[in-house]
């Protein structure tokens, strides 16, 4: 008998009687308004958010904020960096990337959290080699809790979806907060409208609406 | 296959018994040590209490997260082969191992046939109870560790003492020391943000330069065959998103039915174990990017027999959130490593003897049932009551030490005669008053090894009731 069949047959066997699955609420309750608390729940996540003016030149905005960034790598359509990442072959590449631009497939409020898979990082590893992230979000592309989130059809069919909170940190040496840890040391989040070409958005549930595919 | 003198070196570590108290002593005897220690998983807990009381739905959460991991564990199999179906359609390859020897075996016959030498890891308790480490270290496989704590951990080759913060027993002047031995930072600077940095730039060329990658698993989803990776770091997504080889390895028991589930677990996850409402980074791993292989693990090592225990079987619930150690007084005040085991503190207390009875039989001693631990577990695991089935089933089984079998024997004598019982607490309380300590706090007496005695009052409540009560009638 294979390993497999072993396993599963002493699962089986010792499995005890069925219990019921209870169903999940959506828990619609304590909605809370959705920017505002992501807002919020971002600052205390250690990101930052920063308004720009619907005409504003993102390009110029992200080099007067990352003055001393050489290279700015864009996975977003709107910005156009100095790194093209469709020349990109091998994720190690990236190593040097100062500041890595995408856009948001959602976020939610309840965590300050924007949602990204595959289909906005183009390369995966810019979401972590990058020293610091630029997230571009659809303020209408805001879920208000995990629940809603969680049926976004992109769990079923992108190969890598992550939330990202803030930037990377650790509190493992005497709970001394450190962002910064091993991946980004910098998310900013700038809200921006989606224009067509972006790939992803919240009407895209499962399973109510199909939708058409979100992978590109 | 593992050679005769591994073998042997593991049966012996696997045969000696635990001695808690003994182990936790010289931990306790590093003043500064265990009262940072102390204060820094208390703090933990105020957190999670903070974070947990701002969300209305809190009690019904654990509700629904306790239901929906009863209802896994009673249909698992199906959920297993679920999980593997769908895992298989993404094009991941899907591994099945019994025990600890078969799942190091799969991991090196994978990283063999693609000629890997470095594996970066992110941390997963998993392969500590596997002692994969050793195991790839003998075959010349180079492991780095990735996690800040667990870094800390191997460098200094011991294991993690918490689930969740594995170097939580060493103060900011100890990492320095293991640093400077290690990668060569410098000894005399111990600045928390330098030490973090300097591992940060210490394992990078790491992730570029590896051949394969490893995880453990938080979640896995039987529907879509996902394996969830909860971190703060980013080092996991960096191991798994760089290598052309991912390797997740997943216990059994962290299957779950859907994704919406994930919802339910991941809002009660991070508020438990850190007070934060989610982990920085909540990874979801369907499928391996073009170019790339992907593989899955699944252990058994006993969770198949746990899951046919009547009273224990509830204990696969778990989530390894840690809560049930920042809030444990012996656990704060003793030390992860002192268990002896890759699992402490409560929950470490109620597995450990399922993998061997006779090498953890101290461990449920090292409670005082005050059910704090099943108070703050989000998946609602009755950990007190478990700890108090353990002790009965050591004491059937005879597997008290002589000192507490012997103190346990008087006290059932005289518990049982009310006649010895007020001659014992006379003479007791006279005792305490009058004998020098030594008398008091010897060998025998273990439960005055780490605690003063309270003071006794002046008359017992007998003397009182038949003093004030019984003439009143």
């Amino acid at each position: 008998m294979s390993s497999r069949e072993e396993i599963l047959a002493r699962v089986r066997k010792n499995q005890p009687a069925s219990l019921p699955l209870p169903a999940v609420p959506m828990f619609d309750r304590h909605l809370p308004s959705l920017p505002a608390t992501f807002k919020a729940n971002l600052a205390r996540m250690g990101g930052l958010y920063v308004d720009a003016p619907v005409d504003a030149n993102l390009d110029a905005l992200i080099r007067a904020r990352f003055p001393d960034a050489k290279v700015i790598c864009s996975a977003a359509p709107e910005v156009a960096g100095n790194r093209p990442i469709d020349g990109v072959r091998e994720p190690g590449e990236l190593d040097d990337v100062d500041v890595g631009v995408v856009r948001a497939g959602f976020g939610v409020a309840e965590t300050g959290s924007v949602f990204l898979t595959e289909a906005q990082f183009k390369v995966n590893a810019l979401g972590f080699l990058s020293q610091h992230l630029v997230v571009l979000l659809d303020t209408k592309d805001i879920v208000p809790n995990l629940h809603h989130a969680y049926q976004h059809r992109d769990f079923f069919e992108a190969k890598y979806a992550v939330f990202m909170t803030g930037p990377s940190a650790t509190a493992d040496i005497e709970g001394v907060l450190i962002r910064g840890a091993q991946g980004i040391r910098s998310l900013t989040v700038i809200p921006h409208q989606r224009s067509l070409q972006s790939c992803s958005n919240t009407s895209q549930y499962r399973p109510t609406d199909p939708g058409p595919a979100t992978e590109v | 296959m593992e050679p005769a003198h591994e073998a042997l070196e593991r049966s012996l570590r696997m045969s000696k018994r635990v001695d808690h108290a003994e182990a936790s002593s010289r931990f306790i005897a590093a003043k500064d040590h265990i009262e940072f220690h102390d204060q820094r998983l208390w703090d933990l807990r105020q957190k999670r209490d903070r974070e947990s009381e701002e969300i209305p739905e809190w009690q019904e959460l654990r509700s629904l997260a306790s239901a929906i991991k009863e209802h896994t564990l009673t249909h698992l199999a199906d959920y297993l082969e679920q999980f593997e179906q769908n895992a298989t359609k993404n094009g991941v390859r899907v591994h099945w191992a019994k025990d600890a020897a078969e799942h190091n075996q799969i991991v090196i016959d994978i990283l063999s046939s693609h000629g890997v030498r470095t594996l970066v890891k992110s941390k997963s308790m998993l392969t500590d109870e596997c002692e994969m480490g050793p195991f790839l270290g003998n075959r010349g496989i180079e492991i780095i560790e990735t996690d800040l704590g667990e870094r800390i951990q191997q460098l200094d080759g011991e294991p993690p003492s918490h689930i969740v913060v594995p170097a939580v027993h060493k103060l900011r002047t100890d990492v320095a020391q293991v640093f400077a031995r290690t990668i060569g930072t410098d000894p005399k600077n111990s600045d928390v943000p330098y030490l973090a940095e300097s591992q940060r730039r210490h394992t990078r060329p790491y992730y570029l330069k590896a051949e394969a990658g490893m995880t453990g698993a938080n979640f896995a989803v039987a529907e879509t065959g996902s394996v969830v990776v909860c971190t703060n770091e980013g080092n996991a997504d960096l191991s798994v998103n760089l290598p052309k080889l991912y390797l997740a390895s997943i216990g059994i028991e962290k299957i779950i039915p859907r994704v919406e589930h994930l919802g339910v677990f991941v809002r009660l996850l991070s508020r438990s174990a850190l007070g934060s409402p989610i982990t920085q980074i909540t990874s979801h791993f369907r499928a391996p990017r073009d170019g790339t292989e992907m593989h899955v693990v699944l252990l058994d090592n006993g969770r198949s027999e746990r899951l046919g225990m009547a009273d224990f079987w509830y204990s696969l619930k778990c989530i390894r959130c840690g809560a049930c150690l920042n809030t444990c007084p012996v656990y704060r005040r003793s030390g992860g490593l002192s268990y002896g085991a890759t699992y402490s503190g409560p929950i470490g207390v109620i597995i450990d003897p399922t993998f061997n009875l006779r090498k953890y039989s101290s461990l449920p001693f090292a409670s005082t049932l005050n059910g704090s631990c099943t108070h703050v577990c989000p998946v609602k695991i009755n950990i007190h009551e478990q700890i108090f089935k353990w002790r009965q089933i050591i004491a059937e089984r005879n597997q008290l030490p002589m000192v507490k079998k012997e103190a346990m024997k008087m006290a059932g004598k005289v518990l049982a005669s009310p006649m010895l019982y007020r001659a014992a607490v006379k003479a007791a309380n006279a005792g305490l008053e009058y004998l020098p300590r030594s008398m008091v706090y010897n060998p025998l007496n273990a439960w005055g090894r780490q605690r003063e005695v309270p003071k006794t009052p002046g008359t017992t409540f007998r003397e009182w009731y038949l003093k004030n009560r019984r003439n009143k009638k």
